[in-house]
């Protein structure tokens, strides 16, 4: 079997988000860019693939070489082969346009997304991989099982789960529930070995159109003081959220 | 010229989301002087569509979308919109809505941009505000392909209801059933409410001490018909499933009121819970992340301010009917 995990380089969950050039620009100072936890959770999917089942993993990446740190990192963790397609990931039109392009000159059972990336957020890409590629596609899902070319899925639907089976080729966007967040690897030193020798494949990008363009940003504006309630007086949070906030 | 504002329907009923999504669709038909149309598949919409001021409603009605399925839904609604010249299609941000608008964006070569907090900022170039890095930023995002794909967050916008009188068409459209997925079967809460449909939700964190004390979580939940949600390292530790983590690598919530007990407040459980209106914390710690970015904050134990909360509400609610 073989797979393609496409990841992207985000901030850690713990970075504070600013911008500078006016609001135009992610303030890239002092941040450290790990792989996208969903796309994370995919990979390690992928790996136990390979454990069981012999499945080849190709990881590949839209980004400038600043972002192969987290390539080498996927290779620590189990991946065989790297790509990095060379281009800034400018809109997710943009990064589904060079993944297809790569993807479709290489027969792949299984391309794994990450549900949303958590820097936009759009959760796109998969979708658009889905319809340039004629492949079906199963968004957000939360349990993957493949015998014998048949791929049964779970995925996640607004206050519940829905399984699904379906033939290879599949792509799938992945999120936590395909592996748990204690089974995330950490590299081991054969692994970073490895990784640190491994070429990794730089694909010069096509030239593709951005539908869409960030021209600038916002940080949510100042919310209001807390107004602390005495545990003594919850009557007084019960009048307040009636009354004054009008929620209950 | 035109809007389509695309409705979800569950077994021939409406979502909860459609009267903001009509109201949404209603004033941005307003903000660029255009016509607008609302879509529901298999299901009759016209009742609650002249409720919120739209006058032209479109329905589909195909065995081959009775059940939901990403590519066809986005087969028709991509037909429906080239049939009645729509340039701007309005989705909600469900997870249907997401799967499904991905693939439409790609067959329409559309631009299409979700999370969306509010009506366009500009008309030209067409520009919207929308919210990144999992609601700690907003981005002003130009749209510049000629079909645009706008999906709304929710609660964002709200509800404005105005009667109008409302025509109703059926369409019929070519698309087929054919799939290589097969749909084996839902496990839904019945008679739950979900985190995503939720007004209220009411979330536990690590200051709950164990699985088996969520009993007044969910107790206050009921009194108030709240979902019940919780932080990740309570998922993590297998207190609670999956399902019911929220924050940036869990669910996002969006509610009217989020009750928080025992949660100190992580940045990535603030950035994914901060679309909620109304936020209580009860905690210990008044010193934790959480109690400064809540609206109201009760600094005291959770189990027992807790059971005292779930009676004064039961009371309020006997008074209140």
């Amino acid at each position: 079997m073989k797979i393609a995990v496409c990841i992207s380089a985000v901030p850690d969950t713990t970075s504070k988000i600013n911008f500078v050039e006016n609001n135009t620009v992610f303030d890239r100072e002092g941040v450290q860019f790990v792989i996208n936890p969903n796309d994370e959770f995919g990979l390690t999917r992928a790996v136990w693939f390979k454990e069981k089942n012999q499945a080849e993993i190709t990881v590949i990446n839209v980004g400038l070489s600043d972002t192969e740190a987290i390539l080498r990192k996927a290779i620590a963790i189990g991946a065989d082969h790297a790509v990095r397609i060379n281009a800034n990931p400018t809109d997710s039109a943009y990064v589904a346009g060079q993944l297809g392009s790569y993807l479709k000159q290489h027969n792949f059972d299984l391309i794994i997304t990450g549900k949303e990336s958590i820097d936009f957020n759009g959760g796109m890409v998969h979708g658009m991989l889905a319809e340039m590629l004629n492949i079906e596609v199963v968004h957000a899902c939360t349990s993957l099982e493949i015998e014998n070319n048949k791929a049964e899925i779970a995925r996640e639907i607004d206050g519940g789960t829905e399984h699904l089976s379906c033939d290879l080729p599949l792509i799938i966007s992945g999120q936590k529930g395909l592996v748990e967040e204690s089974d995330l690897k950490i590299p081991n030193m054969r692994g970073i070995m490895t990784a640190r020798k491994k070429v990794i494949e730089v694909i010069e990008a096509e030239d593709i159109d951005c539908k869409t363009a960030d021209t600038a940003f916002e940080k949510p504006s100042k919310k209001a003081e807390v107004e602390l309630i005495d545990a003594e007086n919850l009557d007084e949070l019960i009048q307040k959220l009636h009354k004054e906030a009008k929620v209950i | 010229m035109g809007i389509l504002i695309v409705l979800e329907s569950e077994k021939g009923q409406l979502k909860s989301n459609s009267g903001e999504l009509l109201s949404y669709g209603k004033a941005l038909g307003n903000f660029m002087a255009t016509d607008v149309f609302a879509l529901s598949i298999n299901c009759s919409a016209q009742s609650s569509v002249e409720k919120y001021g739209v006058s032209k409603a479109i329905e589909v009605h195909s065995e081959h979308l009775q059940s939901f399925n990403a590519k066809n839904y986005a087969d028709c609604v991509a037909e429906v919109s080239r049939k009645l010249n729509c340039d701007i299609i309005v989705v909600s941000s469900s997870t249907n809505a997401k799967y499904m608008s991905g693939i439409l964006a790609q067959k329409l070569q559309a631009s299409y941009t979700n999370n969306i907090v509010d009506l366009p900022i500009e008309k030209s170039p067409f520009t919207v505000k929308r919210s990144v890095y999992s609601n700690k930023a907003f981005a002003h995002t130009e749209l510049n392909a000629a079909v645009k794909i706008l999906g709304l967050t929710k609660n964002s916008f709200g509800q404005t209801l105005e009667q109008t009188e409302t025509k109703t068409e059926s369409l019929e459209v070519t698309t087929s059933s054919s799939s290589a997925l097969e749909i084996k079967g839902q496990d839904t809460l019945e008679g739950q409410v979900s985190i995503a449909d939720a007004d209220v939700v009411v979330s536990g964190g690590r200051g709950l001490k164990g699985p088996e004390n969520w009993n007044m979580i969910e107790d206050l939940a009921e009194v108030l018909g709240a979902a019940t949600a919780c932080s990740k390292p309570v998922s993590d530790m297998g207190w609670r499933p999956h399902s019911e983590h929220v924050g940036q690598t869990g669910k996002p919530v969006a509610s009217n009121l989020y009750i928080a007990i025992g949660i100190s407040g992580a940045i990535q459980h603030l950035a994914g819970v901060s679309s909620s209106k109304v936020k209580v914390v009860i905690n210990t710690d008044a010193e934790a992340p959480f109690v400064k970015a809540a609206d109201y904050a009760v600094i005291g134990d959770a189990f027992e301010v807790v059971p005292q909360l779930i009676e004064k509400l039961k009371a309020f609610k006997i008074q209140n009917g």
